[in-house]
């Protein structure tokens, strides 16, 4: 049904400068309320996605060049990002982007940039419910949060704008495996509490396609392979290149797993 | 003991003010990575306006302050529109360049208005502002400068640290892609930062104006004085700004009154390179907080 869209990628190409072609017609559905993960490795587009679907693209003198981007049924492709935030559309970047000279409070309030009045009291009693480790680093300085707390604090900042579309980058990188397993369990919550729709980009497939309702693996700026998220982790390739479980059924080593040293192509 | 306590005081009240007019400078720095060589100009044209509302216009005083605290706001936001918004995303040399034409065009505008001679407000000031401290005298206009430049440093503190405006700004200025994914209007800290350096230079422009007398030529020039001030205390440093604009004006002022006036000049320069050689980054600069 066409009202349970949330957002569409119609056939996408995006070029950066004018010249650097990195997404060749890339199309993609996000039923509202469901979660979606993007997998793939490095430098297959998927931030690139992310920021054409954010407006972010802008700033990095990245366009679409081809294709539409619909959103509640609106075309928002190569919209300026402070549109696309007050559609609810909020984008936490990869690499947990921190204010580092501001607190851990004032970090959240700037999540409410886009709400009308800024109004942060409440909001903050809901992102410290779902980060209590945030609650007694309130007043520090984000620049000394560790990397766990860092995660927390972007995915909580980004909450405080009341998202509909929460657009999550690589949240598990550099992070322990039981912080990820941690971080992953509070985004299921929010997507099932708040009603939030998420699009996660992933390197940990294993953890994606768990909270996931569905799945896109894209390489090379192509999306090679998509199905429900089950399917997608009975799939052999996948399940060899994504989850670091050969056929065979043995767990490969960890960083095996987080940095694809082995790459596939589909096409 | 008498002479070191006026002179004390003196460089404290000429302090406060260059750090009045450094705030401005450091503001749009902040947010926008922008030197803003106009500066010098932005405090004549504060106090032209002030002059041309309570001299010309004969407004009653308050209203005629209140009127030019506007009027200078709402022409940084026009400034900022017409002139520097065109080219965001150009290189930073550009808009520099662009800063000192802008600079050259208010200097002209304003001789053009107002000619090259000195004006003076009308006497505003009660003369039971002046406060006799022993055998120490402290004129209207230090005390009225002090108390400005102490209730605007506080306004903004808090403004910047608790405001949501203000920790916008400082989003921005800390972290420019992180704030745009937030939606703050990166266009308008800009536009606002700005607005407000063009407030706290009209500040500085009237209470020098009061002081000195009004001349287009010697305000631009004491403009100058942002940038000893400001490379002191750390380009991007608020309370650096501040710390930055008391160690000058003391500098000044003890110079001229124990060793020459011809000197008091040519020292804040003489410490600014000094200090430069120890510590590059300014006395106060933002240390970069390193994750290892
Ligand atoms: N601003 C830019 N200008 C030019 N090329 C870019 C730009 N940003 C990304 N690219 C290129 O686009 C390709 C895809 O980058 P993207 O960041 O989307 O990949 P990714 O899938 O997110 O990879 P990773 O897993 O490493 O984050 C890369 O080859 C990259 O070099
Ligand atoms: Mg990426």
């Amino acid at each position: 049904m066409e009202d349970h869209i949330s957002l569409l990628i119609n056939n996408i190409s995006v070029v950066y400068s004018d010249v650097i072609q990195v997404l060749k017609g890339v199309s993609l559905a996000i039923k509202k309320g469901q979660v979606v993960s993007l997998l793939g490795s490095n430098g297959a587009g998927k931030s690139t996605t992310l920021k054409a679907i954010s407006g972010l693209l802008k700033p990095e003198n990245g366009k679409v060049t081809e294709g539409f981007i619909e959103y509640d049924g609106v075309p928002v492709q190569n919209s300026s990002p402070e549109e696309i935030t007050r559609k609810g559309i909020i984008q936490v970047l990869e690499g947990r982007q921190e204010f580092k000279y501001l607190t851990v409070e004032e970090n959240l309030r700037v999540g409410t940039a886009t709400r009308w009045g800024k109004p942060y009291q409440k909001d903050l009693e809901l992102v410290y419910h779902y980060f209590p480790a945030l609650l007694a680093r309130k007043r520090s300085k984000a620049g000394y949060c560790s990397g766990g707390e860092l995660q927390m604090l972007v995915i909580g900042r980004a909450l405080m704008a009341h998202p509909m579309l929460l657009l999550l980058d690589e949240p598990s990188l550099g992070l322990a495996p039981i912080l990820v397993k941690e971080i992953f369990q509070i985004i299921r919550r929010i997507n099932h509490e708040q009603g939030t729709t998420l699009m996660v980009v992933e390197q940990n497939a294993n953890m994606a396609l768990q909270i996931a309702n569905y799945g896109y693996v894209m390489e090379n700026g192509k999306i090679v392979l998509e199905s429900e998220a089950e399917e997608l982790r009975e799939n052999p390739d996948v399940k060899e290149f994504y989850l670091g479980t050969a056929a065979s059924g043995a767990l490969k080593s960890y960083k095996d797993v987080k940095s694809y040293k082995r790459r596939k192509r589909w096409l | 003991m008498e002479f070191f306590l006026q002179l004390l005081v003196n460089g404290l009240s000429l302090g406060f003010l260059y750090a009045l007019s450094a705030l401005g400078f450091v503001m749009i720095f902040k947010s926008s990575s922008v030197l803003n060589l106009a500066h010098g100009e932005l405090l004549a044209i504060g106090a032209f306006m002030f002059l041309a509302l309570s001299a010309w216009a004969n407004l009653p005083i308050v209203l005629a302050f209140a009127l030019t605290l506007a009027g200078t706001f709402a022409l940084g936001f026009v400034v900022e529109r017409l002139f520097l918004r065109p080219l965001i995303g150009e290189s930073l040399i550009e808009v520099i360049m662009l800063t000192l034409g802008l600079g050259i065009m208010f200097k002209g505008l304003l001789l053009f208005i107002f000619g090259g001679d000195i004006h003076d407000y009308p006497k505003f000031l009660p003369e039971g502002l002046s406060l006799q401290l022993g055998a120490i005298q402290i004129p209207s206009v230090n005390v009225a400068s002090f108390i400005i430049g102490i209730v605007f440093v506080i306004l903004f503190g808090f403004f910047f640290k608790y405001s949501s405006q203000g920790i916008y700004m400082r989003s921005v200025a800390d972290n420019q892609p992180a704030a745009l994914s937030l939606g703050v209007h990166v266009r308008r800290v800009f536009a606002l930062s700005w607005a407000i350096a063009f407030i706290v230079a009209a500040m500085s422009g009237i209470i020098l104006g009061i002081i000195n007398g009004i001349n287009v030529h010697e305000l631009s020039a004491i403009g100058l004085k942002v940038f000893p001030v400001v490379i002191l205390g750390g380009l991007d440093s608020i309370g650096g700004a501040i710390l930055g604009g008391v160690i000058i004006g003391l500098l000044e002022t003890f110079t001229g009154g124990y060793i020459s006036t011809s000197l008091r000049e040519v020292i804040p320069y003489i410490v600014l390179i000094l200090i430069l050689m120890v510590r590059p980054y300014g006395l106060f600069g933002l240390v970069e907080i390193e994750r290892v």
